[in-house]
């Protein structure tokens, strides 16, 4: 800006833009700065504040089934010395509170505020020892992609497929896919084993060795295949229906043209 | 000689000089002649032949380029190449360079994408060619050894994907061997010892790769090219099939010669394959192996399956029900394996030998080089409708899991429902195509006799109400009534005074396809509609 001054004597005729650009960044980032220090600020642990405000938020919307203290009913299992790792999953991805009784809960869009998820979380870690919510140094990948790859199709892939596209169980139940999910969720279902999933626990996979996994899921959701588009990342059926349909299709559609185009 | 050198003065071009030569020293110019003259009936399903001739043909130019870069080897080396998700992971030879023509050799990718591609293209184009063949009656005589070529190719070509499918030594790759190995280790007695023998010892062994890559890119090619030249030299001696129209008999066959109006486009046509293949290969991921990783005996991850030509096999073993093995012997006899393999093995064996049942069933010894409309020969149609079914029910099982989570299914469910139409579809699917075809069939009747309903209703003087037909031209008439009709053969003691079990068996199948039927409008029906239509 203060060169073109000095050039032209003159505003830049851009110099509007990333004025107001400049402003927007700020406001923004103040915005960002603001909010994320308010909810870090807000939901300890510890708090019994916190607690209490997790349990208020419990007795109003899980009670029904899992009962006033969480210690259970007929509709729903006890949720003491589950952990927050567990409620902290289950709210979080919007599986609890359960639409409707089914094979399993279904991902939705989460019901809860992210601090409310948390507070959800700390009243019923507080009712019995339980895995915690992992640390962040845990979840944010940074580990060993190579060893997580070897873990994960030799752990997870059975029932989640290779690349994390998810897979079909029994009865109607089903392995999601990996595709979409966040670090600490992927954690946090290792550690509870939430649905039909085995419980990996840290004897049986390290959490240094569960931070490589998400390494490798973080990487293959980041880093798109190099040959394309992935049709889904479901193997030969996807691709056999594809050349069948859009590769033989349009050659089909093809030799029709060619063959009217002399009658 | 003495004929050049007169001409020579009068047209010096360089094209026919250099022709010339050629000529002078290969006599090419009699082959050109001879072919060249050859007419090539127009028709869209005459060209599916060559979309899986050319797609084999950019199968072997992007293979050539492979060869020079996969070592078919199953030594265990520690990957180092720029894949970081799989540094430093021990591997076969083979997956590691597959991994470097992915990653680390120019176009590398994009020719192995390609050659996977056209491979899939290859087989399917095949199998819509068959069903052309099939539901048009092409394989009739003089055609029957043709159809076993081609479906001796078809099955090859079965082969050649699947050798090319395990080469990389992925996991993918190395649970479909793991299947095969099942399967061969399910027959009785020779089973064990055949897997050791295919595997060099107990599965997987060292071995395998290398001897999948001979067959991959030697015997079975080789086999391929001797067959499609033979295929190809037999649709010469035999011209192409056409269809029904006014000039066109069981004796000729109508349309463009080779040259130069059919070799230009089928030569154009080859670079629209080409071009297609090339547009897929750059933009859709195929056998994404970075992701499968190195072949390891304990992991199978979920969505395995073969490519899509050997998915009947896979879904023929998802539908056995369980428990279908017992103790005998001291040996278990598995027949979850052994009754998928003689049930296909039987569906092969039938389509392989059907031109020559259906001569039988006629009877028929004619040539027949114009193709029949699918409606005309209900009984066949029908047949082929069932056929389809079966083995579309046995496609969709090998899916079965992704059926379930993609409609929200039960895996139970899918796969109960899929053994209720294994057996129940292709009857339903028999019977309802040919009432179809025998409903078209009297359609087409109708339009003959009494032309197209014009939706012209006419008050005549008298006060009666008439649609008014419009009468069908006479080329279209031909194409609508030129089909043969045969009738059920008439059981006869033979020279002895006996009828035998063949003959009975024989009158039987024939009243079976040909007790139904639909004759084609005779002149004289013809006549005597038109006489009372005249009233």
């Amino acid at each position: 800006m203060t060169r073109s001054k000095r050039r032209t004597g003159r505003r830049h005729p851009l110099a509007t833009a990333a004025l107001l650009a400049l402003g927007l960044v700020f406001t923004g980032g103040a915005y960002a700065a603001f909010s994320t220090t308010t909810a870090q600020a807000e939901p300890s642990p510890t708090s019994q504040e916190t607690i209490e405000e997790g349990k208020k938020l419990f007795q109003a919307n899980c009670a029904t089934c899992h009962g006033l203290d969480a210690q259970g009913t007929s509709e729903g299992p006890s949720l003491i010395g589950v952990g927050a790792a567990s409620v902290d999953f289950q709210v979080g991805t919007g599986r609890m509170p359960m639409q409707m009784q089914g094979p399993q809960a279904q991902v939705k869009p989460p019901q809860f505020t992210d601090e409310q998820v948390k507070q959800l979380a700390y009243y019923v870690g507080s009712l019995g020892p339980g895995p915690d919510i992992p640390a962040d140094s845990l979840v944010n990948g940074g580990g060993d992609a190579a060893n997580g790859a070897e873990l994960f199709r030799i752990n997870c892939a059975m029932c989640h497929n290779v690349a994390g596209a998810g897979g079909a169980l029994t009865e109607g139940k089903y392995a999601p896919p990996l595709t979409d999910v966040s670090g600490v969720h992927i954690y946090e279902a290792m550690v509870t084993g939430p649905q039909n999933m085995p419980v990996f626990n840290d004897l049986n996979i390290t959490p240094e060795d569960k931070r490589d996994i998400i390494t490798y899921l973080q990487y293959v959701q980041d880093n798109r295949s190099p040959g394309g588009f992935e049709l889904g990342s479901l193997g030969p059926v996807a691709e056999g229906l594809f050349i069948w349909i859009f590769g033989l299709g349009a050659i089909v559609a093809i030799t029709v043209w060619i063959t009217a185009k002399s009658n | 000689m003495s004929t050049a050198t007169t001409q020579a003065p009068q047209r010096r071009s360089v094209t026919g000089a250099a022709s010339n030569y050629i000529d002078q020293r290969t006599s090419l110019s009699t082959f050109v002649h001879a072919l060249g003259r050859k007419a090539f009936p127009d028709h869209w399903s005459f060209l599916l032949g060559e979309i899986a001739l050319f797609s084999f043909v950019v199968i072997l130019i992007t293979g050539t380029f492979l060869t020079f870069f996969f070592q078919a080897s199953m030594a265990e080396v520690e990957y180092e190449g720029s894949y970081v998700p799989l540094k430093g992971v021990e591997m076969s030879v083979a997956m590691a360079s597959t991994l470097d023509i992915s990653f680390d050799i120019r176009g590398g990718l994009f020719v192995r994408q390609m050659h996977h591609w056209a491979a899939l293209l290859f087989v399917a184009a095949i199998g819509l060619h068959m069903l052309r063949v099939f539901f048009t009656g092409a394989f009739r005589k003089p055609r029957e050894l043709n159809w076993v070529i081609g479906f001796v190719m078809f099955i090859l070509a079965m082969g050649e994907g699947f050798t090319g499918y395990s080469l990389p030594d992925d996991l993918l790759s190395g649970n479909g061997l793991r299947i095969i190995d099942g399967m061969i280790k399910g027959f009785p007695l020779i089973g064990t010892w055949t897997s050791f023998l295919l595997f060099g010892g107990e599965f997987p062994g060292t071995a395998i790769v290398g001897r999948l890559y001979t067959l991959h890119i030697l015997i079975l090619p080789v086999i391929l090219l001797a067959l499609i030249a033979i295929h190809l030299l037999f649709v010469v001696v035999h011209k192409h099939t056409h269809y029904a129209a006014p000039g066109r008999t069981q004796q000729n066959a109508v349309g463009p010669p080779i040259l130069p109006v059919y070799a230009a486009k089928a030569g154009g046509f080859f670079f629209i394959v080409f071009g297609v293949l090339a547009l897929i290969a750059s933009l859709f991921t195929i056998n994404p192996i970075w992701n499968y990783g190195p072949y390891d005996p304990s992991p199978v991850s979920a969505g395995t399956q073969p490519d899509w030509y050997i998915g009947f096999a896979d879904g023929a073993l998802r539908l056995v029900p369980p428990g279908w093995e017992f103790v005998l012997f001291e040996r278990t006899w598995s027949l979850n394996i052994l009754v998928p393999v003689v049930v296909l093995g039987l569906f092969i064996l039938t389509v392989l030998i059907y031109p020559f049942i259906e001569a039988w069933v006629t009877g028929d010894k004619r040539e027949h080089h114009i193709a029949d409309r699918p409606r005309n020969a209900p009984t066949r149609t029908a047949i082929g409708a069932a056929g389809v079914t079966f083995y579309a029910v046995l496609w969709a099982a090998a899916s079965s899991d992704l059926i379930a989570t993609h409609f929200m299914l039960t895996m139970e469910g899918v796969i109960h429902t899929l053994q209720a139409l294994l057996i129940l579809g292709p009857i339903v699917a028999y019977f309802v195509t040919k009432r179809v075809c025998i409903a078209l069939q009297k359609k087409d009747r109708e339009i003959v006799l009494h032309g197209y309903e014009s939706g012209r209703i006419v008050k005549l003087p008298g006060g009666e109400f008439i649609e008014v037909h419009q009468p069908l031209d006479e080329y279209e008439r031909w194409r609508l009534v030129s089909y043969e009709s045969y009738q059920p053969l008439m059981l006869r003691p033979n020279d002895r005074g006996k009828i035998t079990v063949g003959q009975r068996l024989r009158a039987g199948m024939s009243r079976w396809f040909f007790e139904d039927r639909i004759t084609p409008v005779t002149k004289g029906e013809l006549e005597a509609s038109h006489h009372t239509s005249h009233h």
